[in-house]
């Protein structure tokens, strides 16, 4: 970009073109005074405070609008300019309550402190008699406050609500001295349009706009702010925990302007999603059951007892029936070194590969697929490049709900032109208003779609034939069924018309540069793999892989998920995806770690569970997971574990799978916690201990190393960082990780060694294999087909305001007064013909099991496909669905089972 | 006949040429009168840069207010690089009294299209878009008929005249708020967001309507082109002063006999436009001041009477030419009055964005209020000032930048008025309420009792035949028992 040198109070500074007068000052080292700017959003130039002279130019300007010129000469501090700023900050003054002493910002305003800078004379100006009605949009409300008589007008709020997050829920209304911040027709806030990401709060000025629950409880200057990774999705927002120097307790949730990857934004889970962290229901002492599995009578025991106890079972059903009687989840929840100890735990100490974790849910077909074809199985580029990619492509990602921020970089790249969107998804979700095209197909049916969109790239030509030929193999296989995969035999499968797919093909292939996005759309299919796959075949048919802006881009669910991967929580693969049955890794893992390893990949989640129903599998160790929920077949998944010899679960709380185990352990959560998360985009992440964990609980990894030491193996790291120097020493992609070089901004791998900078995009120039493959596969209808019996289509998935199985999310105040129960959501045609009306509870059942649900008539949903979130225990949407496997990567059909609903009695 | 009429004889009309002349929404007529000959001459033997060099030769400033010289507008527009230009004709007349813009889009629709369709074809744009007030329906609808007939006839839509210039217009309807009448407020409120103004640079020209180049022009300006393009740029420059060229609208009003629109030469004193079009002032009162330009403008005293007017001479008195606002005061009106009302006026229209503007007009009207109910202190003209200055200088549009323009004027030519006012507590007008007193002369009252059946709040005692008393307990001084006295018996002190 041109750069261009300009003169600031006769500093010469040299910026990038279309730098900001402001933002040059900046870069000199000269802070000009502005209250209104928020870099996130274009400009305003309301407060008038950063006006400037610039030479030859008449009156003062808005530096925050001026954009610099070559050889400007701009003077920023004359007693003129002091004058104006004085006069102006006395007229923000008199309409502003200026009581700093009960205010929650005092101390970090800079309100405050330009006033006192300018030596503002408060009362020079009288007081402009507040005008404002007592009752706002946000009276009571439990998420956010609005204070008029502490607003200073700046339309900052309104500025990031429209221009950020995308929603245009905030406004201001009326003209003059009764300008005021609401809602449209000032509906309450939880009426309106508003997804509480409090992006406003963050903007604020002033306290004007503030947490409910954070007023009065402590000024931001009794704050101690600890920058930390939120531990909800895999986007790994950045966050600050606001916590109380004498409390200790986590007052609020802020994110600074410029991290990465959210820039200052969050979600409503980031922002008010904490709660749970200082929930009194939490584990604080070792539990051990005393009556019968399942009936919940526990007693509180010591660690030395528990422990041993645990050591002592699980090494007797080793010496009973060998070590693949046992099995262990890890987590995605928790830090990649817990993960690494976890299955180093499994490995070396028990000597079974039978490690496995939620990623088997979720993406396990994203890992096997991705992996056959390009040779890496992660999202291949990164977060901040879909701020200009010129065409994304969404399929499967409810991508504003379940991964907020990614969300609302597209919405607005595609709000600033931008970007072109293509969504595919069976519903009507939320990203799917912003799109160019919708495509609604029938759930399942993504085979026929994609290839369908091959056919007409071949057959109109659009097809990158120097990539396929330079780049790939196997392209000629492919041909024979793309050539019969016709976009009218797709309209026949999908649902979706013809020249729909025609026009969306047309438009990925020919974009510039385009990005697939995906998620479990895709991957929770019985053929989550072939998915994948013919993704994989369409971004190499037409080049878009391997460079900035394309790729195939799974996002990874779990804060954790793909860090959980990397360090080999997977029964086929050590850390950094060494194969387990490979004699060469399988010595390097037994000298590393001085003890004899099985070259015997292990079991998957569900083979486990069906392991411990014939018996195969005695003894189940369970870290920070909450199978009873979140596994398909919930029925089939409690009589599993009821059958457990010994099962032991490691939690932060009483879940419905601890309910069930012989032993319970407390451990940390993530706030509690040092160590590193990976998120979504391959950044691994630093996470930093904000407060004091309750009663006994431990650290995950510390429990698992006590008991191997109690097993016979020993595991001895001092801290965190010592487990983070091995992972280092073990993981060719984690080579150059260190905490010293993650301290401020994560790095992404690969990043072989220490003075690599990280790689922000996979597959330049060569594929991790090599050659790009191309694989043929045919679409496959999901295995359970809509019948007479059970006619309509389940499908499931997740909100935004709430998380997993809900044991974090559902404790707190506003996630739960947001969203208090699920909704079964029902097309008006199939609810009429049912007789149902909106909000009236609804009998869903399948051929394993039934939950009642309120029903949501809407359009939301193509008619002939429902859809239930599984964060409700009051209504599993996993007690109905089918455990169908995809056979390559062991991964459950989530998203297609057939249903019946009845109007409820 | 029009010509012996004093009113009309001293006006020269170029702007209003057909305005009651002919059936506004016949087209017909209006080709009969040459209509549409000067678009024809632009688009079929003139290039875009040949009819921004007429313009720009013929010397026309914008009649919106700030009197920018049209051509160079135009110019602006014409550089930038790209297919998709706009441009809008602002017809968001706003301003109290002002209604010339109202006149010509209802009598002369078919002009301002043809001046639109000329000035698209200059800046290279296909579609022009007519900002209006919702409340001129007569307007709206006068223009939508005008424009399905000169899109029938060929000279708006696709190839206008074979010449394979495309240019369509369509209309929108503003939302009553006085800030759109801002360019940048007004292509806010076109794309469907509040109608606030935003800092400049960028330019319209260069980021407009949609973040497209745009030009915005002011009814009466476009009304203009045709005339020029008809009659070529050196006529047209004949007319008016050195630096403001062509005919301006004066919307009269006030203490003056005749009221209404009045087309003038630039240059035209205050004097004749009061005395000999106007007709004087009613009552034989003394002229006092006028205020011109409208609420953004400034008050003229009898001393500049006989200044040419135009736009650099307005100026320099402190007011602006404005959209053409010219309200005449007498003798019986209070300045500080004045001031306080048109202050009022702008304070309430202000978009509430920036602080200077939002607040600091508050809070000058409110110290306005105090010094017109008797409650000023010493300071307050000197805080009047200073707030003025405030404002004036860190407002972000021309309505902030202009609102202080009829408190300074006040200030500079009737400071006496304010010092009555703060320190003697009188009105010398006795017109501000807070400031005088009625009373009923005993010897003239003949205890009609009309005064007392007209006081609303029954402040007005007395018998028949005994001379009545105002009670100055109850007495709100809203003047209705003086206006209502046959016998002159109330006095105002």
């Amino acid at each position: 970009m041109k750069q261009i040198t300009c003169y600031i109070d006769d500093k010469a500074v040299t910026v990038a073109e279309g730098t900001t007068l402001l933002n040059a000052a900046r870069k000199a080292g000269i802070d000009i005074p502005n209250l209104c700017y928020d870099p996130r959003c274009a400009p305003i130039g309301a407060c008038r405070l950063c006006l400037v002279e610039i030479e030859g130019q008449r009156g003062m300007q808005t530096s925050c609008t001026r954009i610099v010129e070559p050889d400007m000469r701009v003077a920023t501090d004359t007693p003129k300019l002091n004058s104006q700023r004085k006069r102006t900050l006395e007229l923000i003054l008199s309409e502003h309550r200026f009581e700093c002493g009960t205010c929650d910002t005092d101390g970090e305003c800079r309100l405050q402190d330009y006033a006192y800078d300018f030596k503002v004379q408060e009362n020079r100006i009288p007081h402009i008699e507040s005008r404002v009605k007592t009752r706002n949009y946000t009276s009571g409300e439990k998420a956010l406050i609005y204070d008029p008589t502490k607003c200073i007008r700046c339309g900052r709020c309104v500025a990031i609500c429209a221009e950020v997050q995308g929603i245009e829920t905030l406004t201001l209304r009326n003209r003059s001295g009764q300008v005021l911040v609401t809602t449209g027709f000032d509906v309450p806030l939880k009426e309106s349009t508003c997804e509480t990401c409090s992006q406003c709060i963050s903007t604020c000025p002033t306290s004007a706009l503030y947490e409910r629950s954070a007023k009065f409880a402590g000024k931001l200057k009794d704050m101690n702010r600890v920058r930390t990774t939120c531990g909800y999705c895999g986007v790994g927002c950045q966050i600050d925990l606001n916590v109380h120097k004498k409390t200790g307790k986590i007052v609020r949730v802020t994110s600074e302007v410029g991290v990465v990857p959210n820039d200052g934004n969050l979600c409503v889970k980031g922002r008010f999603g904490m709660d749970f962290v200082g929930d009194s229901r939490r584990l604080t002492k070792p539990l051990i059951r005393t009556g019968e599995r399942g009936d919940g009578a526990y007693r509180e025991a010591e660690w030395d007892e528990a422990l041993d106890l645990v050591a002592s079972r699980l090494s007797k059903i080793k010496k009973e029936a060998g070590p693949d009687a046992i099995a262990g989840f890890s987590s995605a929840r928790t830090t990649n070194e817990d993960n690494f100890v976890m299955q180093k735990f499994v490995r070396a100490a028990v000597g079974t590969n039978n490690v496995d974790h939620c990623a088997r849910l979720c993406h396990s077909s994203t890992v096997a697929g991705l992996a056959k074809a390009f040779g890496s199985g992660a999202m291949t580029n990164s977060i901040a490049e879909l701020s200009d990619t010129p065409l994304i492509f969404i399929i499967g990602s409810n991508t504003t709900e379940c991964h907020p921020i990614i969300g609302i970089n597209i919405r607005q790249a595609v709000q600033s032109g931008k970007s072109k969107l293509i969504v595919a998804d069976p519903r009507r979700i939320s990203i799917a208003r912003s799109a160019d095209i919708h495509m609604q197909q029938r759930s399942g049916s993504d085979v026929a779609l994609i290839n369908a969109m091959m056919h007409v790239i071949l057959k109109e030509d659009l097809a990158d034939r120097d990539f396929i030929a330079s780049r790939t193999e196997g392209f000629e296989d492919l041909l024979p069924e793309i050539e019969g995969a016709t976009p009218e035999l797709a309209e026949k499968i999908t649902s979706v018309p013809a020249e729909t797919i025609r026009k969306a093909a047309r438009m990925y292939a020919t974009a510039e540069s385009a990005a697939i996005i995906y998620s479990m759309g895709i991957t929770q299919h019985a053929c989550g793999t072939d998915n994948v796959l013919v993704l994989a075949n369409l971004a190499m048919m037409t080049g878009n892989v391997g460079r900035r802006n394309a790729g195939v881009n799974p996002l990874r669910g779990q804060n954790n998920v793909q860090g959980a991967c990397d360090m080999g929580a997977l029964p086929n693969v050590y850390n950094g995806y060494q194969k387990v049955d490979d004699p060469k890794v399988q010595k390097k893992f037994e000298t590393a770690w001085n003890t004899k390893l099985s070259n015997k990949p292990g079991l998957t989640v569900v083979e486990i569970m069906n392991g411990l129903e014939s018996g195969k599998v005695r003894g189940l160790y369970v870290m920070g997971e909450n199978p009873a929920l979140s596994d398909p077949d919930t029925n089939h998944v409690l009589e599993s574990l009821k059958k457990a010899d010994f099962l032991v679960v490691q939690d932060i709380f009483m879940t419905e799978t601890a309910e069930l185990a012989d032993v319970v352990l407390p451990a940390y959560s993530f706030a509690e916690k040092e160590g590193t998360f990976t998120n979504t985009e391959r950044r691994v992440q630093r996470l930093r201990k904000a407060v004091t964990p309750p009663g006994e609980a431990l650290e995950d990894w510390e429990i698992i190393c006590r008991i191997s030491l109690r097993m016979g193996y020993e595991m001895a790291y001092g801290n965190t960082e010592a487990i983070m120097k091995e992972i280092q020493s073990l993981t060719p992609s984690y080579g150059g990780i260190t905490y010293k070089r993650i301290d401020k901004v994560g790095l992404q791998w690969p990043c072989p060694t220490e003075d690599h900078p990280g790689t922000p995009w996979l597959h330049e120039g060569t594929f991790a294999r090599g050659l790009g493959k191309f694989h043929t596969a045919a679409y496959i209808p999901p295995r359970e087909q809509a019948d007479t019996a059970y006619p309509l289509v389940l499908t499931t998935g997740r909100q935004l305001e709430h998380w997993h199985t809900g044991t974090m999310t559902r404790k707190s105040v506003v996630l739960d007064d947001r969203v208090p129960h699920g909704v079964l959501e029902l097309n008006p045609e199939d609810a009429t013909r049912l007789g149902v009306a909106d909000g009236e509870p609804v009998k869903v059942s399948s051929r394993r099991g039934e939950v009642t649900v309120p029903a949501r008539v809407g359009d939301k949903t193509a008619p002939g496909t429902v859809f239930l979130v599984f964060h409700f225990k009051e209504h599993p949407a996993n007690a109905l669905t089918i455990a169908a496997l995809d056979p390559v990567a062991k991964i459950p059909e989530f998203k297609a089972c057939a249903v019946k609903v009845e109007k409820s009695s | 006949m029009e010509k012996e009429i004093a009113f009309y004889a001293g006006q020269q009309r170029i702007v209003f040429l057909h305005n009651g002349k002919m059936d506004p929404v016949r087209i017909e007529e209006y080709i009969a009168r040459d209509g549409y000959a000067a678009l024809a001459k632009a688009i079929s033997t003139m290039t875009p840069q040949g009819v921004v060099k007429e313009i720009k030769d013929s010397g026309l400033r914008g009649r919106g207010g700030a009197g920018f010289p049209t051509g160079m507008k135009w110019d602006f527009c014409l550089r930038e690089e790209g297919g998709e230009k706009y441009l809008i004709c602002n017809a968001d007349e706003g301003d109290p009294g002002a209604f010339m813009d109202r006149s010509l889009l209802e009598g002369s629709p078919h002009v301002i299209l043809e001046g639109m369709a000329i000035a698209g074809y200059a800046i290279g744009a296909n579609r022009g878009i007519i900002y209006v007030r919702a409340e001129y329906p007569l307007a709206v609808s006068n223009c939508t008929k005008a424009l399905e007939q000169a899109a029938e006839a060929g000279f708006l839509g696709e190839n206008i005249l074979g010449t394979g210039f495309d240019f369509t217009i369509e209309i929108r309807k503003g939302a009553g708020a006085f800030v759109c009448g801002e360019e940048t407020a007004l292509i806010a409120s076109l794309e469907g967001k509040r109608g606030m103004p935003r800092s400049r640079p960028p330019f319209p020209a260069k980021s407009g309507y949609k973040g497209k180049p745009t030009t915005i022009n002011n009814v009466e300006t476009l009304a203009n082109v045709p005339a020029i393009l008809l009659n070529g740029a050196q006529w047209y420059s004949s007319i008016g002063t050195e630096g403001s060229k062509g005919t301006k609208i004066f919307a009269l009003a006030g203490k003056v006999n005749n009221n209404g629109l009045v087309e003038v030469p630039m240059g035209t004193t205050l004097r004749k436009i009061v005395f000999d079009i106007g007709g004087g002032i009613p009552g034989d009162k003394k002229f006092k001041a006028a205020q011109m330009g409208g609420p953004s403008g400034g008050c003229v005293p009898e001393e500049y009477l006989d200044i040419a007017i135009d736009y650099e001479s307005v100026k320099e008195i402190g007011a602006i030419m404005g959209s053409g606002g010219l309200i005449v005061m007498d003798e019986s009106t209070c300045m500080v009055d004045v001031a306080r009302y048109f202050l009022e006026f702008t304070q309430e229209e202000s978009c509430g964005k920036c602080v200077p503007c939002r607040v600091g007009t508050r809070q000058m009207v409110d110290i306005l209020n105090r010094i017109t109910e008797g409650k000023g202190e010493a300071a307050d003209i000197s805080r009047l000032e200073e707030l003025a200055k405030t404002v004036k200088t860190g407002s972000l549009c021309g309505l902030g930048q202009t609102a202080p323009n009829p408190v300074l004027t006040t200030l500079r030519f009737f400071r006496d008025e304010y010092e009555a006012h703060i320190h003697q507590k009188t009105c010398p007008a006795k017109v501000c309420k807070g400031l005088i007193r009625y009373d009923i002369i005993e010897e003239k009252c003949k205890a009609c009792g009309l005064c007392k059946k007209a006081c609303p709040v029954n402040a007005i005692s007395g018998e028949r035949k005994v001379p009545h008393v105002i009670s100055q307990e109850i007495c709100i001084t809203c003047g209705n028992c003086y206006d209502v006295c046959p016998f002159d018996a109330i006095t105002i002190s």
